[in-house]
């Protein structure tokens, strides 16, 4: 998780006036009555067939009262669980008062995409986990998400966005290769160290996952959009269309007066299972149907870009992407759109939130069960799956129990369309073109506590380090790395003046 | 960026392009290919890069118009601007003096084997060169080839050019007259398959190089998969050249008609909001 927390600061912080006499309002125990607010949520039988947006937000009373749970304890304990180091009390406290422009600014200190997070983040197990209701009272959690995404809109809504402090233009060269979630946040780092910065997407389209991962129904665009654009304000440079290791390599960028670089090319390789007759038409994996969709508008008639759908979609896989291609796929008409999942509902890695909107949206499950072959007809096109049950054994390195063939228990069904959602590896443009880059034998890059790679000045984050994680812990990358980098400038670029 | 300075039709359907693309032009090898994008409405298409010249900072790519944005780009015109144009993408064509080299093109597949032909030759090796099309028509970069190849033979179905008969009649005669190194083979699935027999048939070390339905180019989606020696391989990132005699050609031509329906029907729509401007 995040950063060790600085008490003394945080009891400093919470001695302000203002906080003084706005926890005076109301007595600690009136607080605990008060119960979590529920998000408002758009119809599942509507939003299953459109992409509007899911989750339509907090209003402005939602919101205060739901800050006036939060007990804005002495130890902000729910400050640890944020890989960004948030001031998560001093924010939420500000929404209590009304004060909603400040609680922005407080966000963004530390956050260069909050309406991004507030969305996306899995505050269940980071924050919210955190929070004394959740380790004393035995009650939810402040819903912090709910707040910063709240605070977030509030702010960008009001026509009122701030950019943060930045430092005079000291005019070092800084290159950040990829503009997801990882890149974006180096970027606003730097950019308030005072550096001028670029960042190079090789798509056609600046966000990375962001765009062409997760769904509209999810995270609009042009709350993505908006958000890059704070980023550019803040006088950062963004090249889409250039693949660094390709179009141009990190030594040309060097010789171009870049002084140090940040690689976050994600993860972007797909896996698949290699069972027979995986690459049979309509057998696609994930990425490809949410990048057809998501990033070239497929579906749209407007668009050029086709994508292959049908009545029957079985999605393999129990994480976000799954549930993201196979909500996609109910969008896109499909009449069962189902999940196929070899462990049981209880160990699915997606987030609880996306597992209880699928369900609402009438989404099959077949838990406890894999495919082992795929058929097709004579032009190759995929029209059936074996199946093969499943069963949980003894725990496996990674604590769940380990899913083991029931024998004797396959069986066929008629499927339109199959989509694998069962991982993703690095990317591996970069590591080809600098052979001496250091990598594990997963071919993430390795890097230090800095994340400084085995070349000096290059560093590293987000899924090209972990191989697959989430937006939030890529942030958290970023935010490292951002002073890391600073730190090398100084004690390098900077000692040599 | 990414503005057309030359146009022209080598064909009726097939017009080469030359695009301003300075990055692109410097980083180049044979081998590589671009991704681009007409508008924002458009596909990722991805093109060979048929040449480069690095002064002038452009590079070519040619087309064939067989859909809805392959007409669109064969319709640019010069001045005209691409919206997105990515590259180099893949990995570069392995070349060295290895002899005697067998380069063979079949259609619109001389085009990307045209940048082989070239560096080969720069590079010290015999090049005999066999290019293929169904008439004459239809055979493209004939002086091009002739410039760079101690031998080129033009083969026609029809015998308007050239001889009559297919690619493989070609190869086998130059096989069967003079010692074969190495093959490089570009063209529609179906004749790479046939060459790549034709190739095995005499041991002769080759490769083939693959042109896949894309997405990004590079690595993320998997729609370019193929099985080269019963393993998965992206051509994006892995390719776009394989050992010819381990792909599997079948599954490699049934990918390749994936979405050959819903490409066939959005054409017919497209045609009917143009001025007809074939036939």
């Amino acid at each position: 998780m995040g950063e060790e927390l600085d008490k003394a600061y945080y009891k400093s912080e919470r001695k302000a006036d203002w906080r003084n006499v706005l926890r005076k309002e109301i007595k600690s125990k009136d607080r605990t009555e008060v119960v979590r607010v529920e998000m408002p949520e758009a119809n599942p039988n509507i939003r299953n067939k459109s992409n509007i947006e899911v989750n339509k937000g907090l209003t402005l009373e939602m919101a205060k009262k739901e800050a006036s749970r939060c007990l804005d304890c002495v130890v902000p304990t729910c400050v640890v669980g944020c890989p960004v180091g948030t001031n998560i009390p001093k924010f939420v406290k500000y929404v209590e008062n009304n004060n909603i422009l400040g609680a922005a600014r407080v966000l963004k200190e530390n956050n260069s995409l909050p309406a991004i997070c507030g969305r996306v983040c899995p505050q269940e197990i980071q924050c919210e986990a955190q929070c004394v209701y959740v380790k004393k009272l035995k009650k939810e959690g402040s819903a912090i998400g709910y707040l910063e995404r709240f605070v977030a809109d509030y702010e960008r809504e009001s026509g009122n966005s701030s950019i943060p402090e930045l430092d005079a233009p000291n005019g070092i060269k800084m290159a950040v290769v990829g503009s997801g979630p990882a890149g974006l946040t180096v970027a606003g780092e730097l950019a308030k160290f005072g550096y001028d910065v670029t960042v190079f997407e090789a798509l056609h389209d600046l966000g990375g996952v962001l765009k062409y991962g997760i769904p509209e129904f999810r995270l609009p665009k042009d709350i993505v959009d908006s958000e890059i654009n704070n980023i550019k304000q803040m006088g950062v440079k963004f090249v889409t269309n250039f693949i660094v290791g390709k179009t141009a390599t990190i030594n040309d960028l060097k010789e171009e007066g870049f002084k140090a670089f940040f690689v976050a090319s994600g993860a972007g390789l797909p896996n698949f299972m290699n069972i027979p007759g995986e690459n049979y038409s309509g057998v696609q994996s994930a990425n490809e149907f949410l990048t057809r969709v998501n990033l070239m508008n497929a579906g749209d008639k407007a668009f050029d870009t086709p994508v292959h759908t049908g009545k029957n979609v079985v999605i393999v896989g129990g994480g976000n992407t799954a549930m993201d291609s196979v909500r996609t796929a109910k969008r896109m008409g499909a009449e069962r759109a189902i999940i196929m999942y070899r462990r049981s509902m209880d160990e699915m890695p997606a987030r609880a939130e996306e597992i209880k909107h699928a369900i609402e949206e009438g989404i099959e499950f077949i838990n406890l069960a894999s495919p082992i072959e795929y058929f097709a007809d004579e032009n190759g096109m995929i029209n059936k799956m074996r199946v093969q049950k499943m069963e949980l054994g003894e725990p496996d390195a990674s604590g769940r129990r380990r899913p083991a063939p029931v024998e004797g228990s396959e069986y066929d069904m008629d499927v339109d369309s199959v989509i694998i959602a069962v991982g993703v590896s690095p990317n591996p443009i970069i590591q080809q073109s600098m052979p001496e880059l250091e990598t594990t034998k997963w071919n993430t890059i390795k890097v230090d506590d800095n994340m400084m790679t085995s070349i000096p000045g290059l560093f590293a984050g987000g899924d090209i380090v972990r191989g697959g994680a989430t937006v939030i812990l890529a942030m958290g990358d970023g935010r490292k790395a951002g002073q890391g980098m600073h730190k090398y400038i100084q004690e390098t670029v900077l000692a040599e003046v | 960026m990414f503005k057309i300075l030359d146009k022209e039709f080598l064909s009726e359907n097939v017009a080469r392009l030359i695009i301003e693309a300075p990055y692109i032009a410097k980083s180049r090898k044979a081998g590589h290919f671009i991704i681009l994008r007409i508008d924002k409405n458009g596909e990722r298409i991805p093109l060979t890069i048929a040449d480069a010249d690095v002064e002038k900072g452009t590079i070519s790519v040619i087309a064939q118009r067989v859909g809805v944005s392959s007409h669109k780009l064969c319709e640019m015109n010069v001045g005209d601007t691409l919206l997105d144009v990515v590259g180099p993408l893949g990995k570069a064509t392995h070349i060295a003096n290895k002899g005697t080299v067998l380069c063979a093109g079949g259609g619109v597949g001389v085009a990307p084997l045209f940048p082989i032909v070239q560096a080969m030759k720069e590079a010290g090796n015999r090049v005999i060169t066999v290019i293929a099309a169904r008439n004459k028509d239809l055979i493209i970069l004939e002086d091009e080839m002739r410039k760079y190849s101690d031998e080129l033979i033009i083969m026609t179905d029809d015998g308007s050019k050239g001889s009559k008969g297919l690619v493989t009649q070609g190869m086998e005669e130059v096989i069967l007259r003079e010692k074969i190194n190495e093959a490089v083979i570009i063209g529609p699935a179906i004749m790479m398959k046939f060459a790549a027999l034709t190739t095995k048939k005499y041991d002769i070390p080759s490769v083939a190089s693959l042109n896949t339905i894309m997405v990004d180019g590079t690595g993320m989606c998997g729609a370019c998969r193929v099985s080269v020696g019963g393993k998965t391989e992206f051509v994006c990132v892995n390719g776009p050249e394989f050992d010819a005699h381990k792909v599997n050609y079948d599954e490699m031509l049934s990918r390749l008609n994936a979405y050959k329906s819903q490409e066939a029907e959005g054409y017919t729509e497209y045609l009917k909001t143009v001025e007809p401007t074939l036939n």
